[in-house]
């Protein structure tokens, strides 16, 4: 079959006139054969052009392509041929309202009016109402069944989420997630703020993912403008993207040890994460990085003595690193937890589209440090790191692995000087007209991406966001299925997703 | 007599800090200071001052569910001997009187519990009225053990004066099973690591704590000095148990006993610190091992004693 999609790059501006805008018969053949060849979605939304809505979908094979269409009336659901369009389709009918027709299960994603003024609410919420609004939840019934909500507000300081449980003894028959609580209308707010808090905007969308979600933004605009960063400033983006990953895995495995009350690895991990955190604050003044990066380079140079500091205090961490990792794998009682718990199969994480440590926990090894690298990555060699069994145990394994490799990048790049031009906090650019860009990012929890569109005026038209998360919460509701429910929160920290960056 | 009121008296009032041990020691494994070792006294005194919630679609029951089982727990104390003297109370049969004694505290748990309508609690009063009873059927085997080898049904038969050491002497070996038959009892009656976790915040996972959710200030400060008496009571057992010696020096027995106690309590702390917890459907495979212990005691003993 031939494509009828632009193949594009990580990062490029590509104007918008050169994206195919097919007719929908054509795209949607299009892409329902990308997807079910095994081709996944990395961006499909709508958005206004001149009083029309449009449709974009970006795709990734072993490369990126892009295409548009305008919305047809009415638009038939892909969904039923092709499941991983179906959180794209209900976040399109919320935000657009554009009603997929014949979608298996049509409910809202984070319970907002709609972007389009005036567009009638595809749900018939009124959102004065709390959550969920009119929706009823997906109900078993029989007599030894029995419902358990959690949520949203949890035992622990965590972000809000509702989890409904229905169980049939100690056995989760299903999870339904309900999200949307921390909701704060983040793409809608970048078209109306000034340039110079786009990037401020942009590294609060999820804090445990500042470096991901900064860089992509960042990345996207240097791509628009053609401002490109220096050698060094793609080093220093590097190894903070690193420090995120290995601050946040090795809180990860510190809490998961902790859910099976194993506590001195919990205890060692959680004081080993705040030792990472405080390399971040050491570049950067600030423990989550940020108001590091920013589009042209970096606002904060990695001097030779702060470097020296840097090497010292990594040459510390790293044998208690290793250490605690082996108490923790080397427990015989905590590998009976992990062993075989919430299982995802590769066919459903294939469905579902799993990225991240999630993913190649059941066996999928996209990585986009390895498939679209940017910054320094080109330059590194990342191992393909699946495993096959996708339970807790195996999305463990993937972090263990994944902090010695970062570990030893981190290592690597700050072994030597790093030189760069800092960049200001108020810089000012002009974007070109009629722009598109999409960046992606392997943060530590998969895929970030982040797609611009820019108008004739050179004004951004539409932002569009999609954290790791939006992919992976169904992996959970789907882990947890004929799992134990007193193992969902180990089960929840093994996937430990954002709700903010779901949210927006 | 007196005396007998005055051990009752101080193993209550001993119970909480044992108890704030086993928090220092998984503190020394876990690499931090832990809390002071009065934290338990000072938590008590905190819930005492305060004002207690009770939620609209509770009743009477809810309320009765914490005095009841403080009471059961410090009863069971009474009946007990505690460092080989006399306890207060005992009367042939009282063995079983207190295993049911300790059944009543535990109804009432799962009743206030399961008054409160909430799904968490009933979750947790299933699994509390499942585990107990596989350790029920390992308590009468120990029962039977006790009974094959002294012919009393009688606490202080078995843990008063020279009762104990003669029983090792009459039938040490098995002895060894039922002491640690004993301790796994122990672990899951308290609500401890690997069969419960004491220490967390996630409801789904808990089986003690999630009963408990609904209780607050005085009622749940009542709750909790119950079930450090109940530790207390499981605790006594195993260190007359494992140190059974008598001495005319004075003061002797109180400090074997505490030396025992001591044992006991860092051995849970260890265990709590080493292991992690079981899969909750492998827990009845780990109750049932001291049921099993306690059946191969007796078996050996229907040979050994004649």
């Amino acid at each position: 079959m031939s494509n009828a999609f632009l193949q594009i790059s990580n990062a490029e501006k590509v104007s918008r006139e050169a994206i195919p805008h097919l007719s929908f018969d054509e795209f949607r053949s299009q892409a329902l054969g990308l997807v079910t060849d095994g081709g996944k979605i990395v961006h499909y939304f709508a958005y206004p052009d001149k009083d029309r809505l449009k449709l974009l979908a970006v795709l990734r094979t072993d490369k990126l392509f892009v295409a548009g269409c305008d919305v047809p009336d009415p638009y038939p659901s892909f969904t039923r041929i092709c499941e991983p369009f179906h959180l794209f389709e209900r976040e399109m009918a919320e935000q657009y309202g554009i009603r997929p027709h014949g979608h298996p299960w049509l409910k809202m994603v984070r319970y907002h009016p709609s972007y389009a003024e005036g567009a009638a609410d595809v749900f018939g919420n009124d959102y004065s109402q709390d959550i969920p609004g009119n929706y009823k939840y997906y109900q078993v019934e029989g007599e030894e069944i029995h419902e358990v909500a959690v949520g949203p507000v949890h035992a622990g300081v965590i972000e809000p989420g509702h989890f409904r449980f229905n169980c049939i003894g100690e056995r989760v028959l299903h999870l339904e997630i309900q999200l949307g609580y921390q909701h704060r209308g983040i793409e809608k707010q970048l078209l109306e703020v000034p340039a110079k808090r786009l990037s401020i905007l942009g590294e609060n969308i999820a804090g445990d993912t500042t470096i991901g979600h900064s860089l992509c933004m960042a990345q996207n605009l240097e791509a628009l403008t053609g401002v490109q960063p220096d050698q060094g400033a793609r080093v220093i983006r590097t190894i903070a993207l690193e420090l995120e990953r290995l601050a946040n895995h090795i809180g990860d495995l510190g809490a998961l040890s902790g859910d099976v009350a194993f506590l001195p690895p919990a205890n060692y991990f959680g004081r080993i994460r705040g030792d990472f955190l405080n390399l971040s604050l050491l570049i950067c003044g600030n423990r989550f990085g940020k108001g590091l990066v920013r589009p042209g380079g970096v606002r904060f140079s990695l001097s030779d003595d702060i470097r020296t500091v840097f090497n010292e205090r990594l040459a510390a961490l790293r044998p208690e690193v290793t250490h605690v990792l082996a108490l923790l794998f080397n427990a015989v009682t905590v590998r009976a937890r992990f062993d075989g718990c919430g299982a995802v199969s590769h066919e459903d994480a294939d469905h579902l589209g799993l990225v991240g440590p999630a993913g190649r926990a059941s066996g999928m090894a996209y990585d986009v440090r390895r498939c679209f690298p940017t910054e320094h990555y080109p330059h590194l060699d990342i191992p393909e790191n699946k495993k096959a069994t996708g339970d807790v145990y195996a999305r463990a394994r993937v972090r263990y692995d994944e902090i010695l490799q970062s570990l030893q990048i981190v290592e690597s790049l700050a072994a030597t000087p790093v030189e760069t031009r800092c960049v200001t906090e108020g810089m000012a650019y002009d974007l070109p007209a009629s722009s598109f860009s999409v960046a992606l990012n392997e943060a530590w929890r998969g895929e970030v991406s982040h797609a611009v569109l820019t108008d004739e005026k050179g004004k951004i038209l539409r932002y569009k966001i999609k954290d790791p998360s939006f992919h992976n919460w169904n992996g959970l509701a789907m882990a947890l299925r004929d799992t134990e429910i007193s193992d969902f929160p180990l089960n929840n920290k093994s996937f430990n997703l954002s709700y903010c960056g779901f949210d927006l | 007599m007196i005396q007998s009121i005055l051990l009752w008296l101080a193993a209550i009032l001993a119970a909480p800090f044992f108890s704030g041990l086993i928090l220092k020691i998984k503190a020394f494994f876990g690499g931090k200071k832990g809390p002071p070792i009065l934290i338990n006294y000072y938590t008590l005194i905190k819930l005492f001052k305060k004002g207690s919630v009770y939620s609209n679609s509770t009743t009477i029951v809810f309320k009765l569910g914490p005095v009841i089982s403080l009471a059961a727990s410090i009863t069971v104390l009474m009946f007990l001997p505690i460092a080989g003297f006399n306890p207060v109370f005992s009367f042939n049969g009282d063995v079983i009187f207190v295993l049911y004694v300790l059944g009543l505290g535990r109804f009432f748990t799962i009743a206030a519990a399961m008054d409160t309508a909430s799904p968490f609690e009933g979750m947790g009063a299933a699994r509390e009225a499942y585990f107990p009873i596989i350790c029920e059927a390992a308590m009468f085997m120990i029962l039977i053990f006790f009974y094959r080898i002294t012919g009393e049904l009688q606490l202080s038969a078995y843990f008063t004066g020279s009762n104990t050491l003669n029983m090792w002497s009459l039938a040490g070996a098995p002895l060894l099973f039922i002491v640690i038959s004993f301790f796994i009892i122990l672990l899951t009656e308290n609500s401890r690591v690997p069969v419960d976790d004491p220490a967390t915040h996630l409801e789904l996972t808990m089986i003690h704590e999630v009963m408990v959710l609904d209780h607050s200030g005085p009622d749940f400060a009542l709750i909790e000095l119950g079930s450090f008496c109940k530790l207390m009571f499981y605790s006594t057992i195993i260190s007359r148990m494992i140190l059974p010696f008598e001495s005319a020096i004075f003061g002797f027995p109180i400090v074997m006993y505490l030396a025992g106690l001591l044992a006991v309590y860092v051995a849970v702390g260890v265990t709590e610190s080493v292991t992690a917890r079981y899969r909750m459907d492998k827990v009845p495979q780990f109750v049932l091992t001291s049921f099993a212990l306690a059946f191969f005691a007796t078996i050996i003993t229907l040979e050994f004693v004649k």
